[in-house]
């Protein structure tokens, strides 16, 4: 039986909003791709852009970043600071020769259980289609030869 | 593996660690192989022991972790099982009983998060084991730390003046506690003090809420702050600081003793345009009828506590043209100031009860229904009103022509359980649809329809006044009122409202001629709900009510510490409901007022001086400014009593030199080692078929 391509992603929750979420889904018993394997944080402020980095190094094909939506962080704003660290992080992995497509920031409320599983799901596609990343010997992460880095 | 397994050799630092796996019965077992996760955790790195077991909540289980901590020396505990959030602090107390610090245990979310939303028995354990794992690599790292105390202030802030806002405000009040009762609309009562009579034991709403309303009022530990907002909360569980608004009344509360003579000689009057024009044998307006004079100058009720009157700006025409100073005029005592001006004040509480409430739904959105268009067609509100003996009838019935209706259709789930509206049930229009129908029945020799979808009647004694109702000649037909029109298909229809609806219990479609229409309009959540929980921290579910922190273990905590829930705006509720809630509330904020301080969570964000490069990065981005700059040593320095441990710092940090006690880089990192980690070594591939529960 041919396996398919199962990538393994990493997915940081704050506590507030997007754990919250991802226990509402499931609460409704919805059900999503296995793929995402969720680390809470305190506030998606707190993920340090080196732990996306740290993610994919070790062998995650993506890394999802969740939190609340701009205007409801609990820690007041730390969320707009998450925003504006994952922008220039998607221009540094692109500057890497990975695909930004690879790391994903979302907004997801305590109350939306079904946006956590849109997300999920379609993250897990893209990822799917984007294939593993390429790892070598040398401790070299790079995007599998076939694709090109998205422009 | 490890080569630290079952070593004889205890190192004091070293972790041992124990990861238990919870069936929670079939909840997680049913789903994904438990055996095979707490086999596979048996081979990490540092892993003493490791069990799986029916229910690990249990006594039995909390005792598990308990012995297995002495007998084998553990040193970090993993349960996987539910979320932290309904179970961690169970776990983390029994840690501590066995003489672990609870900070060194970690929860493995694997049903939530796990059994629950994948479909594939095999994946699912995968997945479980890379989360149990991952918990397993963190916990190792986890440091012991400290809960802080916190004091807590014994005061109470209230936001909404219903019933449940009064009821949790006495509560509080009664065992020595200060209350601020805070209430945006000019009196307190909220939208009980427009009821003419209550389900099912039909009394006087007035007279079981306006004892309450001035009890409140006159309590000596209850300050009211009638007619003002919340505008900023800052501070967290024990130590609020709430920014209160006190919207300008342009009346003298010192002076005013509410004679009323401002409020009767305002020429801008509204509803009492009713009261004038019924006394002159003309209409009923019903869509403007209040129950008390309302002009620009007004009193929203006459109980209203506190019996002040307002002056709405909007509206007047002092402050439109300046040409008006009748009230002025009139108040012998001096009262009327149009110089007022809005004001503000700071106060410091320990607790807050949100008591909101709702607003009822808008009936001109459903268009087919007639609400606005078609005079005689009036919401359940309006009948209210109507039927209050200090409405603009006195409480007579009437229809718009002032004649009393000689056939009355009561629609339900106006606005509810409708895709298009609302999906929610609003409770407690069933049970006021029969209050209607028994009012007019008792008012009226008219004939009464009902339609309805389903009859909802679960409360105590509702179904009884349900079949009394049907006793008293109301008809009742089971199907959704689909439309309501004034267009007559025969001579007999002339001048009448005519409701359509399948009846599905005759299977037809049924054409009913009526004189008044009640719409039974549902509840939703209030406009600003959304912004008022972004102010407090406590989120709205799907519906748009609060959120409450456990729908069945906790309905009145929220997520937010310190902050509780009472009445409608957590979902809709009828009176007694509200008010048992709101006692509920109460209890809960006093035992935490009670024992003057409580511990917080040990998570703070803390600064290596010697690795500082004094660059000042994190000291702006702290929206607790709970980071100072130390001039003199060149360091940046946490306040622990400030820092709420969100970590935005940590990540900042340039050197690295701020640690996220709890959440610490290395924590983190060894989260991501433990969940890619390659599972092949301790983990075989688990058998789809035949597996107990089958899962899907």
């Amino acid at each position: 039986m041919s396996q398919e391509y199962e990538p393994k992603i990493i997915g940081f929750l704050c506590r507030w909003c997007s754990y919250m979420g991802a226990d509402l889904a499931g609460t409704m018993r919805a059900k999503y791709v296995p793929n995402v394997i969720p680390i809470k944080v305190m506030c998606s402020g707190r993920v340090d852009p080196e732990f996306v980095l740290q993610a994919i190094k070790k062998g995650a094909d993506g890394v999802l970043v969740a939190g609340c939506h701009p205007g409801d962080c609990h820690y007041i704003e730390g969320n707009y600071k998450t925003l504006r660290r994952m922008t220039l992080l998607s221009q540094a992995i692109k500057s890497f020769g990975i695909d930004p497509r690879r790391v994903r920031l979302e907004w997801v409320s305590a109350a939306e259980g079904d946006v956590f599983v849109k997300t999920i799901n379609e993250f897990t596609q893209t990822i799917k289609e984007l294939g593993p990343l390429e790892r070598l010997s040398n401790g070299i992460v790079r995007e599998p030869a076939a694709a090109g880095v998205a422009r | 593996m490890s080569e630290t397994n079952g070593s004889p050799e205890i190192k004091k630092d070293e972790p041992r660690i124990g990861v238990y796996v919870c069936h929670c019965g079939t909840n997680i077992a049913g789903y994904l192989d438990v055996n095979k996760v707490a086999e596979g955790a048996g081979a990490l790195p540092n892993v003493v022991v490791s069990r799986d077991y029916k229910y690990m909540c249990s006594s039995m289980g909390q005792e598990l972790i308990e012995n297995d901590i002495k007998e084998f020396g553990l040193n970090r505990v993993v349960v996987s099982a539910c979320s932290p959030t309904l179970h961690e602090k169970t776990f983390r107390a029994a840690c501590s009983r066995a003489g672990m610090n609870q900070y060194q245990f970690q929860m493995a979310n694997i049903r939530e998060h796990c059994s629950w939303v994948t479909k594939d028995y095999a994946k699912a354990t995968e997945k479980a084991m890379r989360i149990v794992s991952a918990a397993t690599h963190r916990v190792a790292r986890n440091r012991a730390l400290e809960e802080r105390k916190v004091t807590i202030k014994p005061a109470t802030l209230v936001i909404g003046g219903g019933i449940a806002g009064i009821e949790a405000a006495l509560t509080i009040a009664n065992a020595g506690k200060k209350v601020y009762l805070l209430e945006r609309e000019p009196s307190i009562g909220g939208r009980m003090a427009y009821f003419d009579k209550t389900f099912p034991t039909l009394d006087c709403a007035a007279c079981i809420l306006t004892p309450k309303m001035s009890e409140a009022a006159n309590h000596p530990n209850i300050e009211l702050l009638a007619y003002c907002e919340l505008e900023e909360l800052s501070g967290y569980l024990g130590n609020f600081k709430a920014k209160i608004r006190k919207k300008a009344r342009y009346i003298d509360e010192d002076l005013c003793v509410g004679c009323g003579n401002c409020w009767e000689v305002c020429p801008q009057w509204r509803s009492s345009e009713a009261v004038k024009k019924r006394k002159a044998g003309v209409k009923v307006f019903h869509h403007e009828a209040t129950i008390s004079p309302m002009g620009s100058c007004y009193i929203p009720t006459l109980q209203a506590v506190p019996k002040l009157p307002v002056i709405e700006k909007d509206t007047c025409i002092h402050f439109k043209t300046g040409k008006c100073n009748k009230c002025l005029e009139a108040c012998t005592l001096g009262a009327v100031n149009f110089d007022q001006q809005d004001t503000y004040r700071d106060i410091e509480v320990g607790t807050i009860i949100v008591a909101t409430g709702t607003k009822v739904f808008d009936a001109a959105r459903v268009k087919e229904l007639g609400w606005g268009r078609l005079p005689n067609v009036i919401t359940s509100q309006e009948f209210e009103i109507l039927c209050n003996a200090s409405g603009p009838t006195g409480g007579q019935i009437l229809m718009e022509n002032g004649e009393p209706p000689k056939s009355v259709a009561i629609l339900h789930c106006v606005g509810s359980r409708d895709e298009n509206y609302n999906v929610h049930c609003s409770r407690v229009c069933c049970m006021y649809s029969l209050k209607i129908a028994h009012l007019v029945r008792e008012k009226l020799d008219a004939d009464v329809f009902e339609f309805y979808i389903d009859m909802r009647t679960p409360g105590k004694g509702f179904e009884e006044f349900y079949h009394r109702v049907m006793d008293e000649g109301v008809i009742m037909i089971r199907g959704r009122g689909a439309a309501v029109s004034d267009v007559p298909f025969t001579p007999e229809e002339e001048g009448k409202l005519m409701v359509e609806a399948e009846d599905t219990l005759l299977g037809m479609r049924r054409r009913v001629p009526v004189d008044m229409v009640i719409l039974a309009v549902g509840l939703e959540p209030q406009e600003d709900a959304m912004d008022l929980g972004r102010m407090l921290g406590v989120s709205c579910g799907m519906s748009g009510f609060f959120i409450e922190r456990h729908p069945k273990l906790a309905p009145a905590m929220t997520m937010a510490e310190g902050i509780f829930l009472a009445g409608t705006c957590q979902g809709p509720k009828d009176i007694p409901d509200s008010v048992a809630q709101a006692g509920a509330a109460a209890g809960q904020a006093l035992a935490l007022m009670d024992q003057g301080e409580v511990s917080v969570e040990g998570f703070f964000a803390e600064v290596a001086e010697d690795a500082c490069s004094g660059c000042r990065t994190c000291v702006p981005l702290c929206p607790y400014r709970a980071i100072d700059f130390i001039t003199d040593k060149n360091v940046a320095r946490v306040n622990p009593a400030l820092c709420q441990a969100c970590g935005t710092c940590v990540a900042a940090c340039p050197s690295s030199a701020i640690t996220g006690q709890g959440y610490s880089d290395d924590q983190l990192v060894a989260e991501l080692d433990g969940a890619l980690l390659p599972l092949s070594d301790l983990f075989e591939e688990p058998e789809p078929v035949g597996a107990p529960g089958g899962g899907v």
